[in-house]
């Protein structure tokens, strides 16, 4: 890739263009049907106990382009990615990729079937190094098989392409300096990166990103939404989590809101930024105060009821 | 004391049967626990299953030798299934506890006067083992220097310590190669690998079959050995005894397991037969201690080093620190 | 070249000496006998007289105990049986014995073992020299039982007492008192489970440590009750010592829960062979409330031993679920076992918490060893034996959650008793342990556990 597709002048592309053009007709309300689908979602239902935490009628995610997924915490939304990737199981509901119904299918199944996920508390192998990471990533080794592991002639050969293209990747996320590090040394957004890169490594049609920003020093925020905007100019599509408007509206071409596991509103950044249901079910009563406080607000929130809560008890309970 | 006969008899030790039985033993568990991170706490179990696989097939049934050590090696591979099928998708700790439950079947079932006629009882099953024997190419005793091998023992360590140099091999293959990469990438974390497209459950149940049969052939070499096969031996201590060994050696590296089993057998050997000593000689008052207890003494050290190894030196001797360190996350 | 023959011997031996105490024994022909061992003080008593009779007073037959102590009863099928031993016939060194008459009931094909205290109870049989014998060569040729010898030994001491009553309650109810005490048992394990995430493998080792602290002390002179109570204290303090001292430290360094675990099988062998070298290898017994004649409740028969255990476990049990939902340290305790990041973040302190959950989880793990002493005698091995039907319990129940280790605990007290209806007594913890598999199959969160979020 050049580098120039890093320059943030690329954020207004030809793909964004074609993107958002594409987009253009499509009814701003929740389950709108969308041109050129990549994946639907009918009545996805997850109960936790009485709970009803995802609730999803219809959702559609266009090809092509970056569809930001947002929403108060607790709105289900890594539920749903969970649900969608064979993470967890749904108690009802059909969705399809690529018009395949994944209802069922294993995690791995759909990864292989090209839609590859991320996770919110990143998932860097610590003690394999960032290339070992990114070759892990390449599906379809022969190497990966139990008898032909034994006779390194038969994957030799294919090793070496696999850890050609896994260079190029740790070049252009600027990862080359570190190929022969333990992923565990890695800083936090470099961890995001690795993880982002090695997602790539699958070769996926639709890239699911789970608050790929959280965590990460804001130094190195610009970088990373430069690189989720270029999954696309590559021909991707992506579904991203995220709490921070300001980074939804860069690069977003379409938003889905999510609250109380149902899809509460659809559009464009702009229009949905301004929808009445969105500020409701984000603000609540506090209507005076600015979208960007209260999302602090909710920042700080989550940062008490998920995340060290999950990385104190992520290993083994 | 002497402190000759001591030490000869201690490095015998290192090159022994109990040596390479915990060796292979502890290789499977390498494999499992090492680099998949299973905690396989039924390692006794594949062991018992190995022994009786050869000695049913040979003794009760009256069949062919080699046709008991297919059935050992397939029984090792159907246990792995029946303990892999329910707990590999659960937490770690449930398969800590079902491996556990497991090879306390296998031993109670073993002994039990029940299954006395297939199994026979706590006496466990003898004559199973001339056709091993027969096979033996050594016709005289080896000497080497101070040491005197037995040519039954020879045969025993001949075919034992090939058996410790095809498992060590195979593991050196396995782990340099894209499926040993995996493994380890699962003992990371496995929704991980999950996420990129492998599948983690048929990798995990591949490990604890591998690591199973290499604890079949730990049973099936003691067995032969001792030419008998008894219940009691593979009690939940034999497993742990295995995790002391392997861990003593540096889990997660090739020859860890080997080089931990060698030098626990020599320490047993060298202190049991120190303390003896000293007790004979009076150094040590019958008041605290006398020669019945040594067993207790050398199984409290094992306790005490796996502890200490853990807290100090986790990785073992031929581990690597930083990836201990790793784990401070 | 020896070494490991000779450890596994020591632990067959340990075995076998366990096991003469008990009364199931391998079918080694078609006919039933009745048969024992007679010593005092760990010495054989030989020519001492022995009569079995049939339950309606026909005499069957005479034995005299054998130079080593041994004799043996030939009886004409499965049925009850009135043993009675001929104090007069006693040698003027032993003081007499405990109980001269003992009702028992014998099963198709067993050997049944019928054991007579002499003078101040002492352990079972003569006890091989530990680690001296290799499995090939060793004089318990004939260990017969499993190693659960001495849960048998007590299921059976209480069910013989009551021969000719309806089996299946009285198994019932044996299985409740033992659901309870293994209850109590496992309330520590769970409670640490849940509070730190560690599989505690040492936990079968505090309960040995009450039973033994008790011993010890017993054996000094204490009375068994004052001896009880100092050593239920003595377990909270080695609770509170443990933690302070040894896991507490671990847990402020870098070390992963996995890693405790395996700490925790050091800290188990180091215990449990303490325990071997301090008792030795036999089975030792409190002197008082070791045997107690039953009482009859309606169609039961129980000793009033007991019953008080029954209710003790009763009240604890109660104690330990009303504080968990009404103390504040207990609602600390739930929401540490909860999220321990979030109660930590709320003000709660988290290490005081574990703390005290160590402490009276140890003291009661060490009240129920003690329990578990009076009924079946101590020895070393008892912890490893608890441990697996605790891990039962809990994993049972819920991994982590306190009501789910006491009712888990209730089904495999009962379904291990009553199993010995159908299943060869012998084989009742391999039973426990397969439906302990198959549950997990099923219902992989247990009876009462929650399953859990992924990513």
């Amino acid at each position: 890739m050049p580098a120039d597709d890093l320059t943030p002048s690329a954020s207004l592309t030809a793909k964004r263009e074609a993107a958002v053009a594409a987009l253009a007709d499509v009814p701003r309300e929740p389950g709108a049907k969308k041109p050129d689908p990549i994946l639907v979602a009918d009545d996805v239902k997850r109960h936790f106990g009485g709970l009803l935490a995802v609730d999803v009628d219809h959702v559609e995610i266009q090809r092509g382009s970056i569809t930001a997924l947002i929403g108060p915490n607790g709105a289900g939304k890594t539920t749903f990615f969970n649900l969608l990737t064979g993470f967890d199981r749904a108690n009802s509901g059909s969705w399809s990729f690529n018009g395949r119904s994944l209802h069922g299918t294993p995690p791995f199944k759909v990864a292989r079937a090209g839609m590859v996920r991320t996770f919110q508390l990143t998932k860097a192998l610590s003690k394999l190094t960032v290339i070992q990471n990114m070759r892990l990533g390449a599906t379809g080794q022969r190497g990966e098989s139990f008898w032909r592991a034994m006779l390194p002639f038969t994957w030799r050969a294919q090793e070496t392409a696999i850890t050609e293209r896994a260079e190029e990747l740790l070049a252009r996320f600027k990862l080359d300096t570190k190929r022969d590090d333990f992923a565990g040394s890695l800083s936090g957004g470099q961890r995001k990166l690795l993880e982002m890169a090695r997602a790539l490594m699958v070769e996926p049609e639709l890239v699911m990103l789970d608050e790929p920003m959280a965590g990460v020093n804001p130094a190195l925020t610009q970088s990373l939404l430069q690189h989720v905007s270029n999954l696309r100019e590559q021909g991707m599509t992506v579904l991203f989590v995220e709490h921070d408007m300001d980074m939804v509206r860069d690069i977003a071409d379409w938003v889905v809101v999510m609250g109380q596991g149902k899809i509460l509103a659809e559009g464009p950044p702009e229009t949905v930024m301004s929808d009445h249901k969105v500020i409701d079910a984000y603000l609540g009563a506090h209507h005076d105060q600015s979208l960007a406080e209260l999302e602090q607000e909710l920042e700080a929130g989550t940062l008490t009821e998920e995340e060290p809560a999950a990385a104190e008890t992520g290993d083994g309970r | 004391m002497d402190w000759g006969n001591i030490l000869e008899l201690s490095l015998r030790e290192l090159v022994g049967v109990q040596a390479i039985v915990f060796a292979l033993a502890a290789i499977g568990i390498n494999v499992q626990f090492g680099y998949t991170g299973l905690l396989n706490f039924g390692q006794a179990a594949f062991a018992a299953v190995g022994g009786y696989g050869v000695a049913v097939i040979v003794t009760t049934y009256g069949w062919s030798f080699w046709l008991g050590l297919v059935v050992a090696v397939a029984a090792a591979v159907v246990l792995a299934l029946l303990l892999g099928v329910p707990t590999l998708r659960l937490r770690a700790d449930y398969l800590a506890i079902v491996t556990i439950a497991a090879s306390e079947i296998v031993r109670l079932v073993g002994r039990s006067a029940w299954g006395r006629d297939v199994f026979g009882g706590s006496d466990g099953i003898t004559g199973f083992s001339s056709a091993f024997y027969d096979l033996n190419p050594f016709t005289e005793p080896l000497e080497l220097g101070p040491f005197e091998f037995r040519e039954r023992v020879l045969w025993v360590l001949a075919v034992g310590w090939a058996l410790v140099a095809i498992c060590t091999l195979v593991v050196w293959l396995l782990m340099r190669s894209p499926w040993g990469r995996v493994l380890k990438a699962i003992r990371e974390d496995e929704d991980a690998v999950r996420s990129l497209g492998k599948n983690v459950y048929a990798y995990k149940m591949q490990s604890l079959v591998i690591g199973g049969v290499m604890g079949a052939f730990a049973g099936i070499v003691y067995s032969l050995f001792q030419g008998a096969m008894q219940p009691d031996v593979y009690a939940t201590n034999f497993t742990f005894f295995a995790y002391a060994i392997l861990i003593l050696g540096g889990a997660a590296t090739v020859f860890g397991p080997v080089l931990g089993a060698a030098i626990i057998w020599f320490s047993f050997q060298f202190i049991d037969l120190a303390l003896r000593g000293a007790i004979g000689e009076g150094y040590i008052p019958d008041w605290l201690m006398d020669s019945n207890d040594t067993g207790a003494v050398r199984f409290m050290l094992t306790g005490v080093v796996l502890v200490l190894l853990l807290v100090f030196r986790p990785q073992g001797i031929l581990g690597d620190r930083r990836e201990i360190a790793l784990d401070a996350r | 070249m020896q070494k490991l023959a000779r450890c596994l011997g020591a632990l067959l031996a340990v075995l076998a000496a366990v096991l003469l105490a008990a009364p199931t024994a391998a079918a080694q022909g078609s006919g039933e006998t009745i048969h024992g061992t007679l010593t005092y003080q760990d010495a054989p008593v030989a020519g001492v007289t022995i009569t079995v009779s049939s339950a309606d007073g026909d005499e069957i037959g005479t034995a005299q105990t054998a130079a080593d102590g041994t004799w043996e009863v030939p009886v004409p099928g499965p049925g009850d049986y009135t043993v009675v031993l001929d104090a007069a016939t006693l040698p003027s060194t032993a003081p007499g014995v405990a109980r001269d008459t003992i009702e028992t009931t014998v099963n198709p094909q067993q050997r049944k073992v019928v054991l007579f205290r002499v003078g101040a109870p002492e352990g079972g049989g003569d006890q091989p020299s530990p680690s001296a014998t290799s499995p090939s060569e060793g004089g318990e040729e004939e260990g017969q039982a499993p190693g659960e010898g001495s849960a048998e030994a007590e299921a059976g001491e209480d069910i013989t007492a009551t021969a000719g009553n309806n089996q299946l309650l009285q198994l019932f109810v044996s299985g409740i008192r033992f659901g309870l005490i293994l209850g109590l048992a496992g309330l520590g394990l769970s409670l640490v489970f849940g509070t730190t995430g560690l599989t505690n493998f040492a936990h079968g080792e505090l309960i040995v440590f009450g039973a033994v602290a008790a011993l010890l002390m017993n054996q000094a002179g204490v009375p068994i009750l004052l001896a009880a109570l100092l050593a239920t204290l003595l377990s909270a303090v080695f609770g509170w010592g443990q933690d302070r001292g040894f896991w507490r430290p671990l847990r402020k360094k870098p070390t992963g829960l996995i890693a405790l675990m395996i700490i925790s099988i050091g800290v188990s062998l180091f215990l449990r062979y303490l325990t071997q070298f301090i008792i030795g290898g036999g089975r030792e017994t409190y002197d008082q409330y070791t045997y107690q004649s039953p009482v009859s409740i309606g169609p039961l028969s129980i000793t009033p031993r007991d019953l008080i255990i029954m209710g003790i476990c009763v009240v604890l049990l109660a104690a330990v679920a009303l504080a968990l939902t009404r103390t504040r340290i207990g609602k600390a305790t739930r929401a540490v076992a909860d999220n321990p990041a979030l109660a930590a973040a709320s003000g709660i302190n988290v290490d005081r918490v574990i703390t005290v959950v160590w402490t009276v989880g140890t003291a009661l793990a060490g009240l129920s060893g003690i329990f578990f002493g009076m009924i079946q005698g101590v020895d070393y091995l008892m912890g490893m034996r608890i441990l697996l039907l605790v891990f039962a319990a809990t994993v049972l129940g819920g991994l982590g959650t306190a009501w789910g280790a006491m009712v888990g605990a209730l089904v495999v007290g009962v379904f291990i008793e009553v199993s010995a209806y159908v299943v060869p007594s012998e084989l009742k913890t391999a039973g426990v342990l397969v439906v302990l598999i198959l549950i997990l199959l099923v219902r992989p969160q247990g009876i009462l556990g929650r399953r859990e979020r992924v990513g």
